[in-house]
């Protein structure tokens, strides 16, 4: 179409995916694991822009003492549709989702995933959720994201809609779990050993598996409290002799694990991008590998640590806490070899690697406070405090969305063809720096001085923390708009180019196209080497 | 698209494709012995969430049946143990069929695989219609979901309506996919080459049969 971009790279673009074949109904039909990416990615922006006004409301409502616009019901509405929204609708897909559709098969050398159709179904089960979510708006719950029982079986509000959406969520995510977990042992290219994979398909792996054992776990729960909400079976409730702390138990049977599916890949991606602007290799990479696995296995193992203020035995507490503190070891190694790539190397400031280095940044505040929640007499004081939000918060937005984020930029060429303003993605990398810390920073020191979590409303000496709190949510979201609307023009209108490897890297993936046809490769590649290694291959 | 109807069932000859004749966008992006190999591994890994859906319900009706020990033994008693011993019969018989299914289909016997696949399904059929009976006797005893003695046995009768309610989801489930793989017996579309939908389908429904294995002891005979 554009006569002006008639070069050597215009037969790479009329072969593209983006170009070929053409039509709306040729993208919804599609069976493309890239066009499916990107198909999600479209359905959580949206999402992560609604939970992001969810979670803007709230802050507005606490950047004063008293009620400056939103009156107690409406606000435990807003947190608890924050909560869902983020989690199950954005960030639990997030980026196994966009980016591991994108780059799994690419990575492996594949033309697709196992089971292209599967893939499509999985995306229209997720579409299926989020419109019953979508549905459950009219009449939202106000449980929480955790839908603890007894509460969530006696209140008024839209809990069956909610829990409803979160099961069927919960589908596709197994089903793109079990997709991926077929595809990494089946579709790999010849050469490409088990320890010559890339170390974000590692987290792939990880993270896949946990989606395929624990997902049900939490489908099921969520079905049993729908079906005591509508029969009256006795079960979670204790009116009718059920056990609350039996849904505790099964609720973070999965979601403790879930926040693994959240940041494991986000560590791979992390993986990738430091050797490529470090110019090294992944330093200790079977350690990374082995510690991917290792948090994937431990963190099946930890999830009473969420209920040590809920009525659990003394012993079993315990073993929580230390089993919890072993989580510690293996996150702990992942950021000394992070570190220990970039030691000597030849570093350049990319926006990937800005992003790679807050993220090691905001992981390593992240992961110590987390070793403070674990320690059980701390955890009596802190547990419903704002500590544990600010906690969380360093660990999956700290973590998972700067992860998100920070392969969007890195596969941005990849998946484009086009170059970033880097100018304004650094910028907005600033602002969410800034933001981020200013936000949640405070919120530490709020609940270290008794501030507890979702309440409406504190006394007035905690007024100046909770007003610096909101500002920086607010250049936060500033920052995330800037970054994602910068990489939304440069997708529909920046200049293209037709380097396959503009960073000069060596996983497989670089060496198809930018962007890549709908085969990806034009011959099989073979593998004759590492995937980080630098100074010791030639690239061409 | 028409050709995307064709992906995994008969046409195998893109094994060698030379990238001139490159194939359909994602029709054949693997040969028939690795689409072989990754269906089975898929199943297997569903069998393995299955397997976990279910477990939340075993550990309920664990910790429940601590709890509520003599509430438990009482209402294990109610159930027709005979009813449920011959629905193990049935079940059994046809896992028997369908593993016959499988054998027949790996020989590219088509119609024997039709003639087993049916048994499964009448079987499925028959399994159905002997616990319809079980819970309509639930029923006009007061004792089904909002009966009059369904508080007495309200804990038991709970977690049994959920375990046996989706086991017999399943065995409905069980019985289209026996149906879906049957109909291809019927376009005579298996061959030694080529057989993986009767032997996932049979994967499928053996798990179903293996949980009733489980559910009979643990409801009708411990109590």
């Amino acid at each position: 179409m554009d006569k002006q971009d008639m070069n050597e790279g215009q037969s790479v673009f009329n072969l593209s995916y983006l170009k070929q074949p053409k039509g709306l109904w040729s993208w919804l039909v599609t069976l493309d694991h890239k066009r499916i990416a990107l198909l999600y990615l479209s359905a959580l922006i949206v999402f992560f822009f609604l939970g992001g006004v969810f979670a803007l409301l709230m802050r507005l409502e606490l950047a004063h003492v008293g009620k400056q616009m939103i009156d107690p019901d409406t606000y435990n509405i807003l947190f608890t549709l924050h909560g869902v929204i983020m989690i199950f609708l954005f960030i639990v897909p997030g980026i196994p989702a966009v980016l591991g559709n994108f780059c799994l098969p690419l990575m492996l050398g594949a033309k697709d995933v196992a089971f292209p159709r599967l893939n499509l179904f999985s995306y229209y089960i997720y579409v299926a959720g989020a419109i019953m979510a979508i549905i459950g708006l009219s009449n939202p719950a106000d449980t929480g994201w955790t839908f603890y029982a007894p509460y969530s079986v006696r209140t008024s509000t839209g809990v069956i809609m909610m829990t409803a959406a979160a099961f069927v969520l919960g589908f596709s995510s197994i089903l793109t779990g079990l997709n991926f977990i077929v595809t990494i042992h089946r579709m790999r290219a010849p050469g490409l050993t088990w320890f010559r994979l890339p170390v974000f398909v590692w987290g792939i792996y990880a993270t896949s598996v946990i989606q395929v054992l624990a997902t049900p776990v939490v489908g099921m729960s969520l079905v049993l409290l729908i079906v005591e909400r509508m029969f009256g079976l006795g079960i979670f409730d204790p009116k009718l002799g059920g056990d609350p702390v039996l849904f505790q138990h099964l609720f973070w049977f999965y979601s403790h694990p879930v926040v693994y599916i959240m940041v494991l890949p986000a560590f791979g991606i992390v993986g990738e991008v430091i050797p490529v602007f470090s110019r090294k290799p992944l330093f200790g990479y079977k350690m990374v590998v082995f510690s991917s696995v290792g948090i994937a296995a431990i963190g099946f193992f930890v999830w009473a640590h969420h209920m040590f203020v809920a009525g659990i035995s003394d012993p079993s507490a315990k073993i929580f806490s230390i089993v919890t503190f072993a989580v510690a070891v293996p996150t702990a190694i992942k950021v000394f070899n992070w570190v220990s790539t970039m030691y000597r190397g030849s570093i350049s400031l990319t926006t990937p690697m800005l992003y790679a280095m807050a993220f090691v940044f905001l992981f390593l505040i992240a992961g110590t406070t987390g070793v403070y929640l674990a320690t059980l007499a701390v955890d009596v004081f802190y547990h419903d405090t704002y500590f544990v939000v600010a906690h969380f918060h360093y660990t999956i937005q700290g973590g998972a969305v700067i992860g998100l984020i920070m392969g969007l930029h890195y596969w941005f060429p990849k998946i484009s063809g086009k170059h970033y303003n880097t100018i304004v993605a650094n910028i907005a990398w600033a602002l969410i720096m800034i933001g981020f810390n200013l936000t949640f920073l405070p919120q530490f020191v709020l609940g270290m001085e008794g501030m507890p979590r979702r309440y409406y409303d504190y006394p007035a000496e905690f007024q100046n923390l909770h007003t610096i709190s909101t500002v920086g949510a607010f250049i936060n979201g500033v920052g995330y708009m800037m970054a994602l609307i910068n990489l939304f023009v440069t997708f529909v209108w920046g200049k293209r180019f037709a380097e396959a490897n503009p960073y000069e890297a060596i996983g497989l993936e670089w060496r198809a196209p930018s962007p890549p046809p709908t085969e990806n490769f034009d011959q099989q590649p073979i593998v004759n080497h590492g995937p980080y290694d630098y100074g010791r291959v030639a690239l061409h | 698209m028409s050709s995307v109807a064709q992906h995994g069932t008969t046409d195998f000859g893109s094994m060698d494709t030379a990238p001139e004749h490159r194939a359909p966008p994602h029709v054949h992006h693997m040969d028939a012995v690795t689409a072989y190999h990754a269906a089975k591994l898929g199943m297997w890994l569903f069998l393995a969430t299955e397997i976990l859906l279910f477990a939340v319900l075993f550990t309920a009706f664990a910790i429940f049946k601590w709890y509520y020990f003599a509430e438990f033994h009482a209402a294990s008693k109610e159930l027709n143990w005979k009813l449920g011993m011959f629905n193990t019969a049935v079940l059994l018989f046809s896992s028997f069929t369908a593993a016959l299914a499988v054998d027949a289909a790996q020989h590219g016997q088509n119609r024997k695989v039709v003639k087993n696949l049916f048994i499964s399904i009448a079987c499925g059929g028959i399994f159905l219609i002997v616990k319809a009976i079980e819970y309509g006797a639930k029923y006009s005893h007061g004792m089904f979901i909002g009966g009059e003695h369904f508080h007495q046995f309200s804990n038991f009768l709970s977690i049994y309506y959920c375990l046996t309610g989706l086991h017999a989801l399943h065995v409905v489930i069980g019985m289209i996919v026996l149906f879906w793989a049957s109909t291809k017996a019927m376009r005579r579309m298996y061959s030694p080459v080529y057989y993986t939908p009767v032997e996932l389908g049979a994967l499928y429904w053996h798990l179903v049969d293996l949980i009733w294995i489980y559910l009979f002891p643990l409801l009708y005979l411990i109590g």
